[in-house]
């Protein structure tokens, strides 16, 4: 251990190998069997069930716990798996206190939901484990589907395309596929490799082809999708981060909080170096995910700035909370006016909403501002890709309409690749 | 605190919790741990002839059902009556009652059914000072198949005949214990208090099969690839239990004859209604194995509060106050109208109550868009079911319709009190 949360400046190893190795664990591991069993017991089997209803994905909720309850996870994973392919992975990052959770009747009687999201990772991993893949093709329809963008939206859009016996070759951009999966969420949430075993996982299903390193635009081009393929599905993400536009912005130290985290997923925690002082800009998951990381690499001070109030921010209740309870401090009400420092940052200057300023001091800045579709090479309907009613389609963050979830993005790969189906097959 | 004080024919105890005849009376060790717990009395485990000492398995005698979490519901065994020395166990009975003055110490017997056998057996115990006998007349598993346990119990004249044995050959107290392996119990105890039983006690276990191992097709327990049936006990067999019990509290023939209660007995609440039925004490065994010998002490004070909440000042103000209504179906009034009421402040919105009534009962609760759930009036034939599946407690509720007031389903007004056997749909009435 070189450094300590309290050396200046942007240095390494702030913690020892081993605080990291705890701190970026995995935040909620696995149910074991009879965890699994008592959790599920607590499940009142509801009629019409309010948690399918607040699934994007509708998920038959009930029906797999009941099976987790009578002691076929394997049968549990599979009606997950069958209308989420990555289940396993929104086992681990959906916000299910807003959604499932959120809707269990529980949740209204006790404010003590069902642990749905534990139950499912319990069903998934436990299937996954086994290496058991459990879907197979359907005969070969000898149609060709393109995918661009090997995210949560492109592969479940793959898989199910391939299941129906289409031939699938997806494109992606990045060196890895997976998406945010693999690039843009905390490193506790999908420890031990998880986006990569997933992606793994899901190939078994036999079909698709994925070629990494080609990005729409530079390496292909939709002209020559159309024409080659009987479909084209795009779920390329939202690519570019909205600019902050404030003077100070290209000082060294201030990140976005995107790249901050992309890094910490691709990067052995002991060689990230980290500020003692960071200020994290914005009020969403991705602003969470980078103030609670930076804590966990040591970070003494973390301040949260939000320009909106308390109940604007779309992190979720839960993970404000999670974000506290790591230690970071958070500001509502609070609109940045400049980034102070001469080569190296050295503070940002906020207003609040009554007019008052301060500064926080930081040597590390992680803007989290929000995302665009902008740069994108067509198809733009305002700020978003939207699906055209020929041969092209799309989903997840690109596309209009829709959560900035991984689970949403799943469920429009999913229902993209049924409308292919019923558009080729027709 | 109320007083909790029994005497039952004649046996004092401190209070009317006693452990059953069983593993957990077997030997003076663990009677006297129940005893330093405050246990009132224990009915010894079963004693057998004198000769060479009973073989019991060697592998696993007991099976179970269980609840979330392995709350253990149901137990079943296989065990055999006491496999030590008799000489063994009469000298530590007679040690410990020696010792524990104030409690219960009844000895359960099983010996073969003929009176020499009885009358060699009473001869020993008598020397004991052991406050009375307990037939087993119960045990289905293993002595059934030697013409011994319910092997008699399910026999009403042998019942007798062997009480009448006893009672020729004993001063003691006479308890007999009677198996529910049979069509109506209240053959058996009229058999035993014909011959001259001071009380009867029930139930013994349950024939059973707790469950089968789906890989290597045994029953369980299982016995290297085989399973025997067992006695079944615990908390499932309480409301089986309850109605042996009220049966013989209510029928004519065995009206005021002396009852011991067992079967579930697991909170001081199981206690209370046992001896609301017309026990006058109860007798506890798979609690105590599940849970240990402490849990006596939640009966006590359970017990005791809730006596002194009605104002009851000893046992015997409980015992029997449910039994005069107890009563057949015949007599139940047709014309005691309720309808389901579902609190919408209470209501989680779960939906099981829609589930219930649409799919198995009378589509008699409407739900809307935003999940409000109603019971309609005019559908409702206030089965309870509704009740019994809601998750929340005293969330849907039994409303009785008040006389006068119309019930929405049959069009009728509510009326006087009038059963089955005045009613016109009766053929026997209409035969009239």
């Amino acid at each position: 251990m070189l450094n300590s949360p309290f050396t200046p400046g942007v240095v390494l190893a702030r913690l020892s190998d081993g605080e990291l190795a705890l701190n970026f664990a995995d935040i909620s591991p696995m149910l074991d069997a009879h965890e699994a069993r008592v959790a599920a017991d607590r499940c009142y089997f509801c009629h019409d069930a309010p948690c399918i209803t607040a699934c994007p994905t509708d998920i038959d909720i009930p029906l797999f716990i009941r099976q987790i309850a009578t002691g076929t996870p394997d049968a549990a994973a599979k009606t997950i798996l069958s209308q989420n392919i990555m289940g396993g992975m929104c086992a681990r990052v959906c916000p299910t206190e807003v959604l499932c959770e959120g809707a269990c009747v529980r949740e209204m009687a006790e404010g003590k939901p069902v642990e749905i999201g534990r139950l499912q990772r319990f069903a998934t991993d436990t299937l996954m484990e086994k290496g058991i893949h459990p879907f197979t093709r359907a005969a070969a329809t000898g149609k060709k589907v393109a995918v661009v963008g090997a995210g949560p939206a492109g592969l479940s859009c793959a898989h199910r395309a391939a299941m129906l016996g289409h031939d699938v070759t997806v494109y992606e951009a990045r060196a890895k596929a997976g998406g945010l999966n693999e690039y843009g969420i905390a490193a506790y949430k999908a420890a031990d490799d998880f986006a990569a075993r997933e992606v793994d996982w899901l190939l078994k299903i036999g079909g698709i082809v994925i070629h990494c390193g080609k990005s729409l635009g530079a390496d292909i081009t939709l002209a020559q999708l159309e024409a080659n393929y009987d479909a084209v599905f795009l779920g390329i993400g939202l690519g570019s981060v909205n600019a902050l536009g404030l003077a100070g912005a290209d000082l060294d130290g201030v990140h976005n909080a995107v790249d901050f985290i992309e890094t910490l997923r691709q990067t052995d925690k002991a060689k990230l170096a980290i500020g003692r002082d960071v200020v994290v800009i914005g009020g969403g998951m991705t602003a969470v995910d980078a103030a609670v990381q930076s804590r966990l690499l040591g970070a003494q001070n973390v301040t949260m700035v939000y320009r909106g109030a308390r109940e604007k921010m779309s992190a979720s209740a839960y993970e404000q909370e999670h974000a506290t309870s790591a230690g970071v401090r958070i500001i509502h009400n609070a609109a940045p006016k400049a980034i102070h420092g001469s080569a190296y940052v050295t503070g940002v200057e906020f207003t609040y909403a009554g007019g008052d300023a301060f500064t926080v001091p930081a040597d590390q800045v992680f803007l989290a501002i929000g995302q665009t579709l902008e740069g994108a090479p067509t198809l733009l309907d305002g700020k978003k890709l939207k699906t055209n009613a020929g041969k092209i389609w799309a989903g997840g963050d690109c596309a209009a309409g829709g959560q900035d979830l991984t689970v949403t993005a799943v469920a429009e790969g999913r229902d993209a690749a049924m409308a292919i189906h019923a558009k080729i097959m027709g | 605190m109320a007083n909790l004080t029994t005497n039952f024919i004649g046996i004092k105890s401190p209070n009317p919790f006693w452990l059953a005849s069983a593993p957990p009376t077997d030997k003076a060790y663990n009677v006297e741990r129940a005893f330093e717990a405050g246990w009132g009395g224990v009915v010894w485990k079963t004693l057998g002839s004198e000769g060479p000492p009973v073989v019991n398995v060697n592998g696993p005698r007991y099976g179970a059902i269980w609840g979330a979490d392995r709350r253990l519901l149901g137990l079943n065994n296989i065990e055999l009556i006491t496999d030590r020395p008799l000489q063994v166990n009469l000298d530590e009975i007679k040690m410990v009652k020696r010792k524990w003055r104030d409690r219960a110490m009844v000895i359960s017997l099983m010996v073969p059914c003929d009176e020499e056998s009885w009358k060699d057996i009473l001869h020993r115990i008598e020397d004991t000072e052991a406050d009375g006998v307990e037939l087993n007349f119960g045990c289905p598993h293993g002595m059934a198949e030697r013409g011994m346990g319910s092997a008699v119990g399910q026999v009403p004249e042998y019942i007798e005949m062997v009480t009448r044995w006893v009672k020729t050959h004993s001063r003691m107290p006479c308890i007999v214990k009677l198996t529910p392996n049979i069509n109506d119990i209240r053959k058996p105890a009229e058999a035993a208090k014909r011959g001259g039983a001071d009380a009867v006690s029930l139930i013994n276990t349950i024939n059973s099969i707790t469950s089968v191992n789906l890989d290597s097709f045994s029953p369980e327990p299982m016995i290297d690839g085989k399973g025997t049936h067992g006695g079944y006990c615990g908390p499932a067999v309480k409301p089986i239990a309850l109605n042996m019990v009220a049966e013989i509290a209510r029928a004519q023939a065995t009206r005021g004859l002396p009852i011991s209660g067992i079967g579930g007995v697991t909170t001081w609440r199981d206690a209370a209604e046992f001896m609301a039925l017309g026990a006058g004490n109860v007798q506890v065994c798979t609690a105590a194995m599940t849970y240990g010998f402490k849990i006596v002490q939640e009966m006590i004070s359970g017990l005791s509060d809730y006596m002194d909440s009605k104002g009851m000042t000893a046992t015997s103000d409980l015992v029997a106050r449910a039994v005069p209504n107890v009563t057949d179906w015949q007599y139940l009034n047709l014309n005691y109208v309720t309808k389901a009421h579902i609190n919408q402040d209470d209501c989680i919105k779960c939906g099981r109550c829609y589930a219930a009534c649409e799919d198995t009962s009378h589509q008699a609760i409407a739900m809307s868009e935003d999940r409000t759930f109603t019971v309609k009036d005019a559908e409702c034939v206030a089965c309870n079911l509704c009740v019994n599946v809601c998750p929340v407690e005293n969330c849907i509720t039994m409303e009785v319709l008040p006389k006068g007031a119309t019930d929405e389903r049959t069009g009728k007004k509510v009326d006087d009190y009038a059963n089955w056997t005045t009613h016109p749909n009766n053929p026997s009435v209409a035969a009239e």
